[in-house]
């Protein structure tokens, strides 16, 4: 089998990662928590770091008005779904298909990545901003506004007396390197289809 | 006159430099005054202490325990007496531990503190510690901290000679002080002699959850059984006990009980008795003991009357038990790590006694008999000696291993520690303690393996070691360094009342086990609400249950109407949180009893009975968050026979409500 095809089919398999490992985790780190609170973020659930973290971040949020995370969401049904579809058909591209349905393949996943990324950026907009009315304490921005407590997308940020960091997992990384594969494949099938 | 005055001035520069030198020299001698005393024992903010020390709070009844080398006090476990803090006593749960054959016993005497071993090492599962008053042994779970387990002794009357293990834990035992008439009877009390009976318990512990059971009770001659060790390594299967009054007085003991020269440490032989109580032998008695356990499942405790208990006649089991003499009244009974030396603290003595293991086995072989008392033969004492310590100080108490050979004696009439070498039996050192040293501890120094490195001397008296607080003082322990050739004082701390013996322990062994919280879903308490919805009153005739949670910041429900003066109001309380350290209280005006303080995923009770009519709060008595303040809520207490019915709501909502 060519190369470009063996990258192309493992690249999509590494997507799988994705239903074992965690693709993103929040932790909030706060001088009362010298073990700090955090959640990894699967494709199909919310799981604590340590038992009882998720309800003990619940349990802190309450203080400034935001919403319990949720048992659920709607994505935890979409993503299992999408993630399956597209290692499907990346493993089908990649015993029957050609380096450009490859480059395809990965720019749908980069769109719907990206959808992913923003989906998650609009929840945690929700989160941080869609206070309750009678939230016990209420914070201002220096200019006036109702400060909000919107964890970062990626990265790490002062939220009041926690510190909150926002970073991929090893589920993300798996699909991080599949992806590179199969763009990897990309090249490698047209270096092939040219030295012919 | 200029020359004068610069060769006055001279003298006086060289003078001062001297002087002060002089001084700085004797600065250094005093160790606990130079720089490196204060080094060893500081524990920087944020770090944490090497061992664990688990010091008997004596009269006050309880347990503290402390940290070392830094001496700062972590926790007092209520054990034998009621503590309002932590509703030990108080609350409906854990009233059944303080329960005897003499009803509801608030307080006891606890002293010696012993950890559970496993080859003879410490294994950090468990604490046992004597109650001396009302005789019993309790038994503290390391991974809570907490008084799991109390069992009465019966027949038994100053249980001083307890709680030691034998060295895989398979026993706990307890001696009485105070022989008295077996059965309990009324009769004469100038008819002590011959009357009057020692008991020793044997108490065996399961080896998978501690659990205790009273497996047979010794019938000793009528003597005081001071103090006691396990045999351990070679001597593994015996243990020995100290007694004084082997002349049986019965009144003006600090004389008529110091008139022998010698007394006997008494050695059993206990596997020989187990295997005798195990083929049927012994007499089985009627008696009446508690024995109490508290469960973390249900977070409450049972009391359970035991009628029955197994009397081992020390003259039904020859072979068994051997009287080993030993100068004068000793106190302390101690075993070094390999087992061969029992080590006699006569505490009127001159000298220190140490009997050798393999010399009483020879003995015994050779039946080398100095007489008998009662029915136990007497070893002879010549025969028996392993050697003795002499000059070593007045008043010896108790001795302690390091392990590397060498043993720490306490002297209370001389006021200090000794160290000697086993096997040379020559002194190495001594310090002085301030003042009046009793016991001493070395972490795993009753065991195979101390941890020689520091040696904590707990005093009876500290007069002006410490600022003055009226005409009763601090108790004090002192720590000393003894990695070296000489001890080195390093500390002196205050303790809880009265320090009377310890235990310690690497805190590797047991911090990693301590529980951070009681699981919510594994609470099994019979009035346990795991969620706000199931929060409810129920009313049964006068008695009114609340089932109430608490969680960050508000209890469920707050507004209770419909009580009545005269009901009976029993708070259930469940704390509903799962993170670590966040407690939560509850204290009602005009309770009679004290507050709860209740851990995260667990249920306490109290009773509330109203006497008058009005709004009466409650409370969170532990500062639990930042609307700790607002952690509150309010009954309605309305006339006996009023028409008001049984309300109750959060936020003006009735609970479980949609």
């Amino acid at each position: 089998m060519k190369k470009s095809k063996i990258l192309m089919i493992i690249g999509s398999l590494l997507l799988l990662g994705l239903f074992v490992f965690p693709l993103w985790n929040i932790t909030l780190e706060a001088p009362q928590y010298p073990i700090p609170l955090g959640m990894d973020i699967h494709i199909t659930k919310f799981v604590d770091t340590h038992e009882f973290d998720i309800k003990n971040i619940n349990l802190m949020n309450h203080y400034v008005g935001m919403q319990y995370i949720p048992e659920t969401i709607p994505e935890f049904k979409i993503f299992p779904w999408a993630i399956g579809i597209m290692t499907v058909l990346g493993v089908i591209i990649g015993f029957f298909g050609n380096h450009k349905l490859f480059l395809v393949w990965f720019i749908v996943m980069c769109i719907l990545g990206i959808a992913g990324m923003y989906d998650f950026y609009l929840w945690e907009y929700d989160y941080g901003h869609n206070l309750s009315p009678k939230a016990i304490m209420n914070f201002k921005n220096p200019d006036g506004s109702v400060m909000g407590f919107q964890p970062p997308l990626f990265g790490s940020k002062d939220i009041l007396n926690f510190k909150a960091h926002s970073y991929p997992r090893l589920g993300a990384y798996f699909m991080f390197v599949g992806m590179f594969l199969t763009f990897t494949a990309f090249f490698v099938g047209k270096k092939e289809v040219n030295s012919k | 006159m200029k020359t004068i005055f610069k060769s006055l001035l001279a003298l006086t520069i060289v003078s001062t430099i001297l002087s002060s030198c002089g001084n700085g020299g004797d600065k250094g001698k005093q160790g606990a005054l130079s720089g490196s005393a204060a080094e060893k024992v500081y524990v920087a903010p944020g770090e944490h202490d090497e061992f664990y020390a688990f010091v008997s709070g004596g009269f006050s009844g309880q347990l503290a325990v402390y940290g070392l080398p830094s001496g700062r006090l972590f926790k007092v476990i209520p054990v034998f007496s009621v503590d309002a803090e932590k509703a030990y006593g108080f609350n409906e749960e854990t009233k059944p531990m303080l329960n005897t054959s003499h009803g509801f016993i608030p307080w006891d005497d606890s002293h010696h503190p012993d950890i559970s071993q496993t080859a003879g090492e410490l294994d950090g599962r468990w604490v046992f510690i004597n109650g001396n008053n009302t005789p019993r042994i309790a038994k503290i779970d390391l991974t809570t901290f907490e008084t799991t387990e109390i069992i009465e002794i019966p027949n038994s009357a100053g249980n001083h000679s307890s709680s030691f293990v034998t060295e895989n834990t398979e026993y706990v035992v307890a001696g009485t002080r105070f022989s008295v008439p077996y059965p309990q009877r009324d009769m004469p009390i100038k008819e002590y002699k011959g009357n009057f009976k020692g008991a020793l318990t044997f108490i065996s512990v399961d080896p998978k959850d501690g659990t205790m059971d009273i497996k047979f009770q010794i019938m000793m001659p009528g003597f005081n059984y001071d103090l006691s060790h396990p045999g351990r390594g070679k001597s593994h299967g015996w243990f020995f006990f100290t007694t004084y009054n082997t002349e049986e007085a019965n009144s003006l003991l600090e004389v008529n009980a110091s008139q022998n020269d010698k007394d006997f440490i008494a050695a059993i032989n206990w596997k020989k008795i187990e295997e005798y109580v195990n083929n049927g032998g012994g007499t089985k008695a009627p008696t009446n003991y508690a024995h109490n356990v508290y469960s973390d499942e249900t977070h409450s405790a049972t009391s359970t009357m035991k009628k029955e208990i197994l009397i081992v006649n020390p003259s039904d089991v020859p072979g068994a038990i051997y009287f080993l003499p030993t100068p004068k009244s000793p106190h302390g009974c101690d075993v070094d790590p390999t087992g061969e030396y029992i080590i006699g603290n006569g505490k009127l003595a001159a000298e220190l006694t140490a009997h050798s293991f393999t010399k009483m086995l020879a003995a015994i072989e050779g039946k080398k008999f100095d007489g008998e008392a009662y029915g136990i033969p007497i070893l002879k004492y010549e025969d028996i000696l392993g050697g003795v310590v002499k000059q070593p100080g007045l008043g010896p108490l108790h001795t302690e291993f390091d392990g590397k050979g060498y043993a720490y004696t306490t002297f209370f009439i001389s006021s200090e520690v000794v160290k000697w070498k086993l096997g040379t039996w020559e002194v190495i050192d001594r310090k002085p303690t301030y003042y009046s040293v009793g016991h001493l501890m070395i972490p795993g120094g009753n065991s195979r393996k101390p941890f020689g490195k520091y040696v904590l001397a707990m005093n009876k008296i500290t007069k002006d070691r410490y600022i003055p607080t009226g005409p009763e003082v601090t108790q004090s322990a002192q720590l000393y360094d003894i990695t070296g050739e000489k001890m080195e004082l390093l500390l002196d701390f205050p303790t809880i009342g009265e320090p009377h013996y310890a235990a310690g322990i690497p805190a590797e062994l047991i911090k990693e086990r301590s529980k951070k919280i009681y699981k919510l879903e594994e609470n099994k308490h019979k009035y346990v609400v795991k969620t706000e919805a199931e929060s409810k009153v129920v009313r049964t005739g006068n008695e009114v249950h609340i089932y109430m949670t608490m969680i960050r910041s508000h209890f469920s429900p707050d507004n209770i109407e419909g009580v009545q003066v005269g009901d009976k109001v029993y708070f259930h309380v469940t704390n509903l949180e799962q993170d670590y350290d966040v407690p939560h209280g509850i204290a009602m005006i005009g309770a009679q009893t004290s507050e709860l303080l209740i851990m995260p995923g667990q249920t306490e009770t109290f009773v509330w009975e109203p006497k008058q009519v009005g709004v009466w709060p409650f409370y969170c008595t532990d500062f639990c968050s930042a609307l700790h303040q607002e952690m509150q809520g309010y009954v309605r207490v309305s006339p006996k026979g009023s028409n008001v019915p049984v309300t109750y709501t959060l936020d003006g909502d009735a609970i479980g409500a949609e």
